[in-house]
């Protein structure tokens, strides 16, 4: 404990000391490097040595707030710490000069002030609108300190939270986690204390602690922005909830396509082994506990328990019924626990500040924060966190700044494939899992995709279908034909196909699928089609009556049209068309032959804005029935 | 047996050995053979079968379960269209059809000239960034179909030079 003790005193001593000079925090976590931060950091690196400076670049995880990268965090002597972006390689040379050089700061890229207070003409950066409203705890130390640094964490009172744990008894650990109301941040919600409760009494050994980083929903980044940007906190959450349950070895189970969030993982491991926090007798108590890293291998059904514990056993990931559950009978048949990376990042704050301060926000069935991967046609995309029961409202229009195209919001999607839609007159219900269940939806892990008015929901639905079709393990018979069943009314009705009976063989189907399931996936899936079809059923009679999809969505049913008082006949629209659907000399207005045509719309992102002759519609129902009958006849 | 199957006999051979034995590993094998050899070989599951034990059919019915791994050679760059739900509803699917027309290939093949490989993935993790497009790792940002030529032509570009230096 001791040996710790002397390291933070260290490592607090260097972060003071980083204090006195000046430092560049670039955000270069994947969505960072993919904005240009790379560029950022050589501009950085090239004039710092040109002009002999005294300032570091240090590569930090994401801050957040994705719409403005990449972010630059720049700290001098004597001056606010301030929060620029966007920010490029040439505007960066710039802030490089001006503000640590010359001693201002640089309003024209400045997202705030990092202090509560702003600073002459600059806003405090917490006062910006994506910032209120925010409440950062897991996410405090993302981007705001260089995740490959022990030091950074340990100054920033990481580890003091295992410290108080190991000075508990494991049964005071979990008494404590209980009070504090945590409840599973991977989606189903299950209160993380009475899980531990389970496995600590169950018989067998050794027992396991897994980490769930199988991020495996699509539009989900949350698990990977706080690997990629504190991986200690996750790591210390690991041995925190292993000294609880009393196991000895831990597994992080993180998806392949996280190639940077396992690189930071395994340096962070490196680590903690170099400062005696893995291995036999941890900081000279009795608690030992070593840890591994699995890597996925792209499997959506590995999210759900039994079916990971399988893919860690080198099998199929295919799940199993449940009892025996996994705090039972899990990993090798011994008992284990299975947390969501998130989960895990909650632990160490409430260890270090106590089950009070973690129900301080949050609502009496949802205690503390929750993160959320803002994006979709929002106009502030992004990381963030918000107590829980925050109106939908607040996150969708405050936070996410309304549309990015300035039209009225429709929907927003939680939960993934597994979540469902809320329409935009219920953006005033809070974000906590009681509500988001009874609304039809999930809390799920974090995924939040705002949808415009340009979005179709039987689009939507149908995406969803699609993708836990092609994830259906195939074990069970309700989920592997009934989500094809379902997919293939979905794909009907979006080629104009479809029937007013469809919708009730929809819905028969969804129910059976849901309650006949064997594992969360089946169970779940048909909650994006049940959701759209009880706030949205008016879109999909209007693929089936008229024909039409008004967002432009359903491509079988757009139509694209040239008006011949428009077209000037230059010919791009001739030449793009992939299809040879367009006709039309040199000169003369162009036409599109229908029966031709793959409705791919290259002509109308072709046709020069000065012409401006390509429209397109939806509704077309001769060309539909024209369809239909095709469809019928040949069967 | 020609040269190259010896050759990856030989990392199938190193990769086994340097895990420990038993179930476990297997998947982690696997992952390991297609990182060293560019995809799964009927050879090497042979090979791993000899090795370990684990029958190759086993083996494969383990790799078929799991979407990251490939049963053909992947051509010199790996595309990757992301088709997570920000993706999705903000154009992927039209980057992802301008790619295949551009290419000439289908998602999942390969081009007749070996140098682009085009895959559809679940969500690369950039939601706020969508649509994106990974060419080898390198993740392009905000993509439209008119940015595909020009994305393409960095690597068409490269491509060239590579083989005019060879040459």
């Amino acid at each position: 404990m001791e040996r710790l003790r002397e390291r933070r005193r260290q490592a607090e001593a260097r972060w003071q000391e980083l204090k006195s000079g000046s430092v560049f925090f670039v955000g270069a976590a994947t969505c960072g490097v993919a904005a240009g931060a790379e560029a950022v950091i050589d501009r950085l690196r090239r004039d710092i040595e040109r002009y002999g400076l005294n300032a570091r670049v240090i590569r930090a995880g994401c801050l957040g707030p994705c719409c403005f990268e990449p972010i630059v965090i720049v700290r001098r002597p004597g001056l606010p710490e301030c929060c620029y972006g966007p920010v490029d390689a040439e505007a960066a040379g710039k802030i490089l000069e001006r503000h640590v050089m010359g001693g201002e700061l640089c309003p024209e890229w400045a997202l705030g002030v990092l202090t509560a207070e702003p600073w002459q003409d600059i806003p405090s950066f917490w006062d910006h609108p994506m910032m209120k409203g925010q409440v950062r705890r897991v996410l405090a130390n993302c981007g705001m300190i260089d995740p490959e640094d022990p030091d950074h964490y340990l100054a920033r009172g990481g580890y003091a939270g295992l410290e108080r744990a190991l000075g508990m008894t494991p049964e005071a650990v979990i008494e404590e986690v209980l009070a504090s109301g945590l409840r599973g941040r991977g989606g189903a919600g299950f209160p993380t204390g009475k899980k531990w409760q389970f496995a600590r009494a169950a018989e067998g050994s050794p027992k396991y602690l897994i980490c769930n980083a199988d991020e495996g929903d699509p539009g989900a980044f949350m698990n990977r922005s706080l690997l990629e940007g504190d991986p200690h906190a996750v790591l210390e959450g690991m041995l925190i909830a292993g000294y609880a349950i009393g196991a000895t070895e831990g597994y992080i189970y993180c998806r392949a396509e996280y190639p940077l969030a396992i690189r930071r993982l395994e340096t962070a491991i490196a680590q903690m082994r170099e400062m005696g926090l893995l291995g036999e007798r941890i900081l000279g108590t009795d608690f030992s506990f070593d840890l591994h890293i699995k890597q996925g291998a792209g499997a959506f059904v590995c999210g759900e328990e039994t079916a990971l514990i399988a893919s860690i056993e080198g099998s199929r990931g295919m799940p199993r019924p449940k009892p025996p559950f996994p705090a039972q009978r899990g990993l090798w048949g011994k008992p284990t626990v299975i947390q969501n990376v998130e989960t895990l990042g909650n632990l160490p704050l409430i260890l270090r500040n106590g089950a009070a301060w973690f129900a301080e926000v949050g609502t009496p069935q949802s205690r503390g924060t929750k993160t959320f991967a803002l994006a979709g046609k929002v106009a502030r995309t992004g990381l963030i966190e918000v107590p829980l029961g925050t109106p939908l409202r607040q996150i969708v229009m405050d936070i996410g700044g309304g549309m990015v195209t300035g039209k009225a919001p429709k929907a927003a999607q939680t939960g993934g494939p597994s979540g469902g839609c809320i329409p935009a007159e219920k953006f005033d219900l809070p974000v906590d899992y009681e509500s988001l269940g009874a609304a039809g939806s999930i809390m799920g892990s974090g995924g939040m995709i705002v949808l415009d008015e340009d979005s179709c929901m039987v689009d939507i639905a149908r995406y969803f279908l699609t993708f836990t079709q092609q994830e259906s393990c195939g074990k069970c018979v309700p989920c592997r034909i009934g989500t094809r069943a379902m997919l293939q009314l979905l794909e009907n009705i979006s080629k104009g196909l479809g029937r007013p009976e469809d919708l009730e063989q929809l819905e028969e189907i969804a129910e059976t699928v849901k309650s006949g399931s064997l594992c969360g996936l089946g169970q779940t899936a048909p909650n994006p089609v049940l959701t759209t079809l009880r706030y949205f059923r008016h879109e999909y009679e209007e693929h089936i009556v008229k024909g039409q999809c008004a967002a432009f969505a359903c491509r079988k049913l757009v139509w694209y049209r040239i008006d011949p008082d428009r077209c000037k006949g230059c010919g791009v629209c001739l030449r793009v068309c992939p299809a040879e659907a367009i006709q039309g000399e040199k000169g003369e207005p162009h036409r599109i032959i229908d029966e031709k045509c793959i409705h791919c719309g290259s002509c109308l992102t072709a046709c020069p804005p000065s012409s401006a002759a390509i429209y397109r519609e939806s509704g077309d129902l001769k060309r539909v029935e024209a369809r239909r009958q095709l469809a019928t006849t040949t069967g | 047996m020609d040269s190259s199957t010896a050759d990856s006999a030989a990392v199938v051979q190193d990769i086994v050995a340097a895990f420990p034995s038993g179930r476990g590993s297997l998947i982690p094998i696997l992952q390991e053979i297609q990182r060293r050899l560019g995809y799964i070989s009927p050879e090497s599951l042979k090979t791993l079968e000899r090795l370990t034990g684990i029958s190759a059919t086993e083996a494969y019915g383990v790799a078929t379960f799991y979407t990251q791994f490939r049963f053909t050679r992947p051509g010199r760059h790996r595309i990757q269209v992301c088709n997570g739900t920000a993706c999705h509803v903000r154009g992927g699917a039209q980057v992802l059809e301008e790619l295949e027309r551009r290419l000439g290939i289908s998602v999942g093949e390969t081009t007749a000239d070996g140098a682009f490989s085009l895959e559809r993935v679940a969500c690369l993790g950039c939601c706020a960034l969508s649509p994106v497009v990974a060419v080898d790792g390198k993740v392009y940002a905000g993509m439209t179909p008119k940015k595909v030529p020009v994305v393409l032509r960095e690597y068409a570009g490269q491509d060239g030079r590579a083989a005019r230096q060879e040459a």
